[in-house]
């Protein structure tokens, strides 16, 4: 009963502000007859016919798949390489100029190049959202591979433990942390890279429809679009917390035990 | 005051000349000793002696710069299979991740035994340190500082090393759970059979563990003696520390760390 309160409570304090300003939205476009701004009313509407239905499902595919497949991609990427470079550290100086200027690129500024390479298909938008996606992964496993408490790495090579079992059982769940932290923001990109991708030379997909909603001044879907992915992203995000709290629940718990009064 | 310890057999572990450097800074100076299969050896020395890369050195965890470690006859080059290794700060030994069965099962799993067949195993050596009554899912960090300690004790215990090498041990814990901690290792070490060397700064904890105590001394850090403890197998808290004979040692070891530092080492 307390911790059902206390749930309500919670959820009450993050949810008013969103319940706040759709009902601000909703009688301020009530009787709105601009093009450009239509009551919310319509617009849900769309929502839920464009979205919410097989045919959203139809529209959501191929975008699923690139967000999915580009952040898998630079997840693995970013946790391979990120381990190799804290691991290393002259390979880790050797490289750092040429990965320090490869980071500065923009993701989305690489599109134009990637379709020339690679063509406009769905391995484009991969490797696209992959390549721009992979920097917070990779940087912050280097960081979070390198900080692994020495007298650990010691214990483990006292108990004859070798390099590829160390790396498993002891660096990798040590710099769970911080690697966790970077894939957030990872997921992050990956989303905007994924609907700047299908801006172009795309036959479906959430970002083709908002261009073609656009293009075609149907303003309501386009509106519905936004919302979607707005949607999209919550949901995305309360999945990776959902993952992060299962994962790292010791982390959590530890924190708290830390930072709580010594009994 | 040595025993009679002049057996054909090869000692468990040989320090043979060793001495060790950081750059320009001298560590370790021509350290030479022997402990013998099933003895207790405290390493005895001021903070700051070197203590610690020795016991590195001697576990294999690192190269010394002259002079060699043997483990039961052969030269050390890496840790041995039949060494264990118990730290001072348990809190930065043991993984913060893992459950406390876990820990102790750690080094079964990565020497390939089975799941079950590790936490069997994980099992015995919690009952055996007192841990039999502890939640094995808790995580250790959940625990107090003794029964951490604990946790990292059961598993070297697991491992099944013939030898234990202990630094520092007890120097994180209060004293009540130091002397409960020291029973502890005492009388694992008489039940099993194990070949404890142990280091610490406390000369009364190496007097009451030991059966020989390497007293190191000087800078760069050398063996000033090795004393024999001729206090019998079974020790007590209250009663082996009030015998003349405890009295005794101490009062030897304390003048043989001070008084080799008082004249910093010239002699060989």
């Amino acid at each position: 009963m307390r911790t059902r309160l206390r749930w309500l409570s919670v959820s009450a304090l993050e949810l008013w502000l969103p319940v706040a300003l759709l009902l601000a939205w909703w009688f301020a476009s009530r009787h709105s007859t601009s093009a450009y701004f239509p009551p919310l009313r319509y617009i849900l509407d769309g929502f839920r016919l464009d979205w919410l239905s097989a045919n959203g499902a139809h529209n959501l595919r191929p975008s699923l798949t690139v967000l999915v497949a580009g952040f898998g991609l630079a997840v693995i990427v970013g946790v391979a390489v990120g381990a190799v470079l804290g691991l290393n550290r002259t390979v880790e100086r050797a490289t750092r100029p040429l990965l320090e200027l490869t980071r500065a690129v923009p993701g989305v500024a690489l599109l134009p190049v990637f379709i020339v390479l690679i063509g406009i298909g769905t391995d484009m938008k991969i490797l696209l959202v992959a390549s721009g996606a992979v920097w917070p992964v990779l940087l912050n496993t280097t960081d979070g591979v390198r900080s692994t408490e020495p007298l650990l790495v010691d214990m483990a090579v006292a108990y004859g433990m070798g390099r590829w079992r160390r790396l498993r059982s002891i660096i990798l769940p040590a710099a769970a942390p911080q690697i966790f932290a970077g894939a957030r923001t990872a997921l992050a990109i990956s989303v905007i890279i994924m609907v700047v991708s299908e801006t172009v030379g795309a036959q479906g997909g959430i970002g083709y429809f908002l261009l073609a909603a656009q293009r075609s001044f149907q303003i309501t879907d386009m509106w519905g679009t936004i919302i979607a992915l707005g949607v999209l992203g919550y949901l995305l995000n309360l999945l990776f917390r959902l993952t992060e709290a299962v994962v790292l629940r010791w982390h959590r718990l530890y924190q708290a035990r830390l930072s709580a009064p010594r009994r | 005051m040595t025993q009679v310890k002049h057996q054909a057999t090869v000692p468990a572990l040989d320090a043979d000349a060793l001495g060790h450097h950081y750059g320009e800074h001298h560590v370790l100076r021509d350290v030479t000793f022997e402990v013998s299969s099933g003895e207790f050896v405290c390493i005895v020395g001021p903070s700051g002696v070197g203590k610690t890369t020795l016991l590195r050195c001697l576990s294999g965890l690192q190269c010394p710069s002259v002079g060699s470690v043997r483990f039961n006859g052969a030269r050390v080059a890496g840790p041995p299979r039949e060494l264990a290794l118990v730290f001072q700060d348990y809190s930065r030994s043991l993984l913060p991740w893992a459950s406390v069965i876990d820990n102790v099962a750690l080094p079964l799993r990565a020497g390939g035994l089975r799941k079950r067949e590790a936490a069997a195993a994980a099992a015995d050596a919690l009952h055996e340190v007192g841990l039999g009554g502890v939640d094995p899912s808790a995580y250790p960090w959940q625990l107090s500082g003794g029964m951490q300690q604990r946790v990292a004790i059961a598993r070297a215990l697991a491992y099944k090393p013939s030898i234990v090498l202990m630094d520092e041990p007890f120097a994180s814990v209060d004293a009540q759970t130091r002397a409960d901690l020291e029973d502890l290792v005492r009388r694992l070490q008489v039940d099993l059979g194990l070949t404890v060397l142990l280091v610490t700064h406390d000369i009364d904890e190496a007097v009451y563990l030991s059966d020989r105590i390497v007293a190191l001394a000087g800078s760069p850090a050398g063996v000033a003696d090795v004393v024999g403890v001729d206090l019998g197998s079974v020790r007590d808290q209250l009663e082996t520390k009030l015998r003349p004979r405890f009295a005794e040692l101490r009062a030897h070891v304390y003048r043989l760390i001070r008084g080799a530092r008082a004249q910093p080492s010239t002699s060989n």
